[in-house]
Formats: structure tokens, sequence, C-alpha cells
């Protein structure tokens, strides 16, 4: 080793050893700094229990400056009324009343400090002044909070109850702000309050600043500028003013008109989905295959019990127990359907009537063992925490994630159908037998396989359709009866043996259901709707999209 | 021989000779056990027996009504009981304007739950069933009409087979929606009833169920005089025709939609009367009658005793409900799945249903001609 490698080590060491020490005495200090703010919060706070409500807003001044963690907590229980100080020693704790007396909870630590009864404690109580002024602090913390979504939630909840403090708040910090929901959220607040200004130009300009805003805070508080008052007088005494207020009030409402309407086509989007989900089997035993199946109601419910089943057999897996129900569903329904099919409908090809009635025996047995095995009561089916909740896309506007997930979910499943039955040796088959059974045969299908393979998988994908149907409705018994007269009019109305129509069909039900219900009822869109099909079908017996060609005159 | 003649109707063959004998004996025998003999004897015929007894018969009508349109003209509706259960509001409208100041209300005119609902004057279309006769009349146009205009619409675009069935079941379905709605005036969900009398005779006095069990037994001997009629009229062949080979029937020149909706038309009018019958007897009538499980289940009566026969409809619809008013108290849960099987079974086994089985054991060549294929 040479001697410059010496000192280089040395020299290394050395300033190793300093920035150590260094960092060492800054983390003391940051304890030693620590320490000194809770002695001070500690010592601030005792001063609450004092009767002096003067004392107490010095106190609230003090920890507003102190910016405590927390802070927010002791002031929040103080608002509240949950804040007690102890007779014997004058300490203050946050205090929740249980059955036998007072849960303590220190508020330095905000850990548990034990219980007592409620006569050794007495309540901090609160005045007006008091009660203004921890709100406005509270609102500034919440202000000034690193996430974005508590700050609008905060500026949300200032609206609500808006006051000339609240709105100074707000107005000093709309320029500190650096999120732009927030900002917005902000303008609109700060503009809510100046509506109340004696200035005329400080209204309008309001004003202007609120018309872009859809909450129906400001709806309401800007459709109020326009009544008048008991002695037949505006509210709002300026006619220019009233005039802006107008045409903000229009504009708004004819926005929340047009949102209102692209949640109406959401919900009967989602509402047809369901509809085609369950109808898309059937347009396969149906369609394709001549096949009525008065059981594919009860398939679905079959699907829906296997979701409820998973999520029994193994409750630390909600999250993912939808995922697995859908194949494990599609595998039980198709399994029973393979049963039904080789069981009884191939005695009865071509007798579609007879069928009916068949199937329509398989339907009612199904419902027996369902209830046998699991009663007669709804079973609970829990929605995973991913389906919950809403995509917020403005104020007037959300999408439930349930009904989203739905309609993402029905084309899915409608697009694999599709693959399957345009693009596999399968699907060949399947058509091939479809329009002309003996030719097919002649060409060396198996018919029989091909049959049984296909109403498998029409039943299978009424097992997927039931798990989708778990998130949405009850699961019980009656699940499949309430479906099947819906799924075979989306058949019939799309035109028997079309995909497409199917999906076409089902969506136009839902979405023209949708719009009525607003004007006529739930019950009464849905019996306008059944009308409305037994006429169309007398117009077009074939459906929307009738088969053309040989394979329609079977 | 004139087959048309009442003689050659009423004991044109066996089982219908069967049908009338055992039918008379019915109406004979059952009153006078109910009535004449003391209520300690072993031969006394409790009430609800005879009740029983009576609504079996307005079943049996509405499987003729079935039969008729499903075993003669291959119309499979699966929406005949609403037809029953529209008759059955007529008359149940009737009898709630015949209870008077004497619900539990006391309003004069309005019936309970129209007071219930705060109405203060009744509606426009429950004017006039505080008349028989116009309730009466009701029973048969109300049912009539409406087979009439759904009948001219769907069988004048051609709509068959099982299209026709699945909207009938739509029909049946919108109506049970409808008539669960109290807006609608016809007591929502609770539908109708403690009714108190009827022709001003109290309605749960022996002599009166006597008079309804007797009554229904004539309904049922008219509507089968009058089914058996017309299959054996000329145009009851034609019907047959249409429903062995429509395009056939249709292409040899003959209206068949005309055929059709005058069948139907008339089957929904002997379903109202058969439901007008049921409702006094019963004492109630609600929405859940619309069921299109109910229509189904009617359709299964007819399977089982042989449809394309009047005699096998009324033996499947006695047969089938005594099983399920056995089953239903003595093994609830079992009903279900026997009722299941049976659709299974007599669909596979047995497509002429027990007089298929009957004529096969007898060695008899089937009263009508070929089994049938709708």
């Amino acid at each position: 080793m040479t001697k410059e490698n010496t000192w280089i080590v040395c020299m290394r060491t050395v300033i190793v050893t300093v920035l150590y020490a260094l960092a060492m005495l800054r983390a003391a200090d940051a304890l030693a700094a620590d320490a000194a703010a809770d002695d001070t919060f500690s010592q601030t706070v005792a001063t609450l229990a004092s009767t002096n409500f003067k004392v107490k807003e010095r106190a609230v001044e003090a920890l507003a400056q102190q910016r405590h963690p927390n802070t927010r907590a002791v002031l929040s229980a103080l608002l509240d009324g949950t804040l007690y100080f102890r007779k014997s020693d004058q300490q203050v704790f946050i205090a929740e009343a249980k059955e036998d007396g007072l849960a303590l909870t220190d508020p330095l630590t905000l850990q548990a400090a034990g219980s007592a009864p409620a006569s050794e404690l007495t309540r901090i109580t609160t005045n007006n002044q008091l009660r203004k002024q921890i709100k406005g602090v509270l609102a500034s913390f919440a202000l000034t909070d690193p996430n974005a979504e508590v700050r609008l939630a905060a500026v949300r909840e200032m609206m609500r109850s808006l006051d000339r403090e609240s709105a100074e708040i707000l107005r000093q910090r709309i320029e500190e702000e650096s999120n732009d929901a927030v900002r917005r959220a902000m303008r609109s607040a700060v503009a809510l309050a100046d509506l109340d200004s004696s200035d005329v130009e400080v209204r309008l300009a309001a004003i202007e600043t609120l018309r872009d805003d859809l909450s129906p805070e400001v709806f309401n508080r800007l459709s109020a500028l326009l009544e008048r008052n008991a002695d037949g007088e505006y509210v709002e005494p300026d006619e220019k003013v009233r005039a802006a207020a107008l045409a903000a009030v229009n504009s708004i409402k004819s926005w929340r008109n047009f949102y209102a309407s692209i949640e109406t086509l959401f919900f009967g989007l989602s509402l047809g989905s369901v509809l085609v989900l369950a109808a898309i089997g059937l347009a396969i035993t149906f369609g394709v295959m001549g096949v009525i199946n008065m059981a594919h109601g009860e398939l679905i419910m079959l699907g829906a019990y296997t979701t409820y089943v998973i999520q029994q057999a193994m409750p630390s897996y909600i999250e993912a127990s939808v995922l697995i129900a859908i194949p494990m569903a599609f595998l039980v329904s198709g399994s029973v359907g393979v049963l039904i099919e080789r069981g009884i409908v191939r005695f009865l090809y071509g007798r579609p009537l007879e069928t009916l009635l068949a199937t329509f025996g398989v339907s009612l047995v199904l419902q027996q063992v369902v209830r046998d095995l699991f009663t007669a009561n709804n079973r609970p089916v829990e929605t995973p925490s991913w389906m919950a909740g809403s995509l917020q896309i403005n104020e007037a506007l959300s999408l439930t994630y349930n009904r989203l997930y739905v309609v993402v979910f029905m084309l899915a499943v409608f697009a694999l159908l599709v693959i399957v039955l345009k693009r596999t040796r399968l699907g060949l088959q399947v058509r091939a037998v479809s329009m002309n059974r003996s030719m097919a045969k002649a060409m060396g299908v198996r018919t029989e396989w091909v049959d049984a393979l296909t109403f498998g998988l029409g039943s299978g994908i009424a097992g997927v359709a039931g798990v989708a149907l778990s998130q949405l409705t009850n699961v019980g018994p009656n699940l499949g009866q309430s479906y099947i007269i819906d799924s075979f009019m989306v058949v019939v109305f799309g035109g028997v043996g079309n995909l497409w129509g199917t999906l076409i069909g089902g969506m136009s039900l839902g979405v023209v259901n949708q719009m009525l219900e607003p004007h006529a009822g739930a019950v009464l869109a849905k019996i306008f709707v059944l009308i409305a099909l037994i006429l169309f079908i007398q117009r077009r017996p074939r459906g929307l999209f009738p088969q053309k060609g040989r394979a329609a005159e079977a | 021989m004139n087959t048309q003649s009442l003689p050659s109707l009423l004991f044109g063959d066996r089982g219908t000779k069967v049908f009338f004998g055992v039918l008379l004996a019915a109406l004979v025998l059952v009153p006078i056990l109910h009535l004449a003999v003391p209520a300690d004897s072993g031969l006394h015929l409790s009430g609800y027996t005879m009740t029983l007894l009576g609504k079996y018969m307005t079943y049996a009508l509405l499987a003729i009504a079935v039969d008729l349109v499903w075993g003669y003209c291959g119309i499979l509706s699966l929406g005949h009981a609403a037809f029953f259960a529209l008759g059955g509001y007529a008359m149940g409208m009737y009898l709630m304007r015949q209870i008077g100041p004497r619900g539990v209300y006391g309003h004069p005119v309005l019936p309970d739950f129209m007071v219930f609902l705060n109405w203060t004057e009744l509606p426009w279309f429950w004017h006039g069933f505080d008349m028989f006769w116009f309730a009466a009349l009701m029973v048969v146009i109300v049912p009539g009409a409406l087979a009439f205009v759904f009948g001219w619409l769907a069988f004048r675009s051609r709509v068959t087979g099982v299209y026709l069935s699945i909207i009938t079941q739509a029909l049946t379905y919108a109506l049970m929606l409808a008539f669960f709605r109290n807006d609608m005036g016809f007591g929502g969900n609770n539908g109708l009833t403690d009714f108190k009398e009827i022709l001003g005779f109290d309605i749960n006095a022996p002599g009166t169920r006597v008079a309804l069990f007797i009554a229904s037994g004539i309904a049922l001997a008219l509507g089968y005089l009058a089914c058996a009629y017309i299959t054996r009229s000329r145009a009851g062949r034609v019907i047959q025709a249409v429903r062995d080979a429509e395009s056939r029937a249709r292409f040899l020149g003959y209206r068949i939609e005309s055929y059709k909706l005058w069948v139907f038309t008339f089957s929904a009018v002997l379903a109202g009367i058969a439901g007008a019958l049921y409702v006094p007897q019963v004492g109630i009538i609600n929405p859940s009658e619309f069921q299109p499980i109910n229509s189904i289940e009617v359709v299964i009566w007819v399977a089982v005793g042989g449809r394309g026969t009047l005699y096998g409809a009324v033996a499947g619809a006695v047969l089938v409900n005594y099983a399920k008013t056995y089953f239903t108290a003595a093994l609830p849960e079992f009903w279900l799945y026997a009722l299941g099987a049976l659709f299974v079974i007599v669909t596979l086994f047995m497509p002429r249903g027990v007089v298929g089985l009957a004529d096969r054991f007898a060695k008899k060549e089937p009263q009508v001609a070929e089994a049938v294929t709708a």
C-alpha cells in the first residue's frame, strides 16, 4: 500500500466519522425539537380546560400555529363535544361514551388511556364564536393537506355551509392551490360568497364564474336569485344580475339535462348488457339449434349460485372469487346443459313445442333442487371491492363500476362467442349443422356430438351470465324465471339465429326501457316494452334481422 | 248417422260416455252427500271437498279450452290462464260491488282497497259491475275481445309455432305486471277478496256452494258439448287440418287465419267463463293467477290427459290437480319434482297422455286420427 493511499483512507475515515456525528446530532436535535413541540402542545391543550372562553380562543389560535399532527383530532373533538377534562387533575382527554362510562384517549399519543365514569370528567364547552374559529382552523388545515382529494372534499364541504370567514380563507388559498379541480371548486365557493356582495359588478362576475359549475349547491343558489320574496319583490334587486343569473341557470340546466340523458343512456346500455348476457346463450340454443330451452333461466341461476358457493368455499379470496366463478359457472351450467341435451332434448328435435314443455319440467326440477340445497331464501353474494364505487366524471355524472364492468364483460363474452362460431372448427360445424343437418352429416360431421357441444356452449354462457347477475340482483331460486321471458323477447326481437341481432335487440330494449322509466315508472315501462314487442312481432315475425335464404325456412 | 245430433255428441265415443256418466253422477251425488247426509256420517262430504271438486271442474273447463286450441288447432297458447284470470276478475268485480257498505271501511260504494288508497270515486271501468248481467257479459266479452285483437294481429301476420307461444307468454306476463300495480284499480297485490254474497245469496252458505258446484258442472258439460260440436263440424276438420299441415290447408284455399282466430277467441271465452266460476268458489282473485307458470301448467294437464281428445283434457286436469292437492299437503317439497318429471315423462314417453295409454291397453284404434305433431 502506498503512502498516498494510506492518507486517503485516513481522510475518508475522518470525513465519514464527522458526517456520521453530524447526522447523529441532527437526529437528536429533531428528537429534542419533537419533544419540545409535544410539550408545548400538551400545555396548550391543557389550557383548553379553562372556563374562560377568551383563554380557550387563544389556545385554539396557538394550536393552529403550532401545527402539531394531533391538532386536528383535538379540535374536531372539541367541535363535536367529545373533549373532556378530568376534575381531579385537569388533564384533557378525548372521550367516547360507552355503556360503562367514558372511554378515554390521550390527545398527545392518540392511544387509549383507560376509561372512567362520566361523573369524574367535565365536558369542555364551546360557544358560537369558538366553534366558528375552530371550523376555520380545521378548514385551513384540510385545505393545506397534501392530498388533492382531501382538499377538494374540504372545499365541497365548505360550499355546503358557506360563511364569510371560510370564503375569506378560500380566497386566500386560491393562488397557492396547485390542483385545477380544487382551484375551480374554490373559485365557485368564493363566487357563491360574492353573490352576497353589495357591488353589482362583483355579483355579475360571480355569476359568470358559476355558470360552469354543475354542482347542486350552485344551481340552487342561482335559482334562488330569481325568486320573489313574500312581498312580491325579487330577492335580487338588480335586473342585469337577474338576467345573468337566468342565463346561467338555463345553461346549467341544459348541461345537467345533457348529462342526465348520458346517464340514462348508460343505465340503458348496462341493462341492455344484462339482457344480452342472459339472452345470448339462448340465441345459440334457440337461434342456432332451434331448440326452445325453458330451463335457460335456471342455468343462469346455477351460474349465480356457483359464485355463491365459491365465495363460501374460499372466504378469504372474495376479490378473486368472481373471476374464478366465471369458468366454474361455465363448467357447471355447461355440463347440466349437456345432460339436458343428451337426456331429453335429443329425442325431441323437430318438435319444438314438446321441447318447450319438457325443458320447462327441467326448470321446475332445477328450481326445487336449489331450494332444497340452499333454502328458498336469497343468498348473499359479496361484491369485490374493485367492483364497488363509481367513476365520477363530473358533478352531474358518475358511472357505477359494476354497471361499467357488466357492459365490458358482455362485450368480451360476445366477442369470444363470435370468434368461437366464426373462427373455430366447432363453430364451423355448428353453423353447418344449423344450416343443413343431413348434408352436414353426409359430409362427416358428427351431428350428435355437435348438438351436445352447442347446447353445452349456450348453457355455459348462461352460467357466465349468472355470475354477472349475481353482482346485480338477488340470488334466489326464482332468479332464472325473472329473466327467461325477457331473454326470449330479446332473441325474438333481434331475429333468431343472429348473434348481432341479439346484441342490438338487447341493447335497444335496455335503452328504451330506461328512457321510459322516468316517465312511466319501472313496471309500466316494462309493460309498454312487452306490448311494443308483441306488436313488433306482428309486423316482423322474424325479428329485426331475419335469416335469409334456406335456413329461414326451417 | 248424423254426427252432429245431441245423442251422438253425448254418447259418440266411449270416453265421452264415461265423462258424461261421471259428471252426472257427481252432480247428483255430491250435493246429496253434502246436504242430506248428516255431518257425523262416514258418507258425509265436507264443504271443503265439494268446493275442491267444483274448482277441479272449472279447471277442467279451462283444460278443454286449451285442448281446443292446442290439441285440435295446434296453437300452443302459453297465456290461457290470462283469459281465465280476466273472467275471474270480471266476476270478482261484481262480487266486490255486492259487498256494498259492509266493507271494513263501510263506504257505501267504494271497495275497501280504494278507500285505503284514498280514492274518492269509482273508476269508470268499475261502473255497471253492480249488475250481475253486466258482469256476466264482461266475463265473456273481455277475454273474448282481448283474444280477438291479439289473435287478429298474430294470425294475420302468420306468427306461428314457438313464436306465438312466446308472445302469449309475454302477454300474460305483461298483464300480471299490470295487475300488480295499485294504480290499475284492481286491488293490486291483494287482488279482490272478502266477498259476501252472490245474487243476494250468502256466498259461504252451503246452499250457495252447492249451486255454484252445480253451475260449474253444467258449464263444463255445455263447454264440452260445444267443443265436441265444433271439432266434429266441417270447420272442426279444417282446424285439425291446420294443425297437421298448415301450409297445405292454406294452399287448398281455406282462410286459415279466420279459422284460427275464431277458435282462439272461443277458447278464450270458455277460459273466461271457467275463471268466473272459479272465483266465487275459492273466494279470491289476485294477480298471481296471471303468472306464466299457471298457463304452462294448464298445458301439462292437457298433455297428461291426452291432447286431441276432450275427455282426455278433463281427465288430465282432474288427475294433475288431485295430485297437486295431495302432494302440496303431504310432501310440499316433492311437488315440483313430480310436476317437473311429469312434463318430461309425458312429452318423452306418453305423447297421447293417459288416454293414449288406456287405448293401448284396450287394444283399440285411437279415436283421433294419427298422433299429433305440433
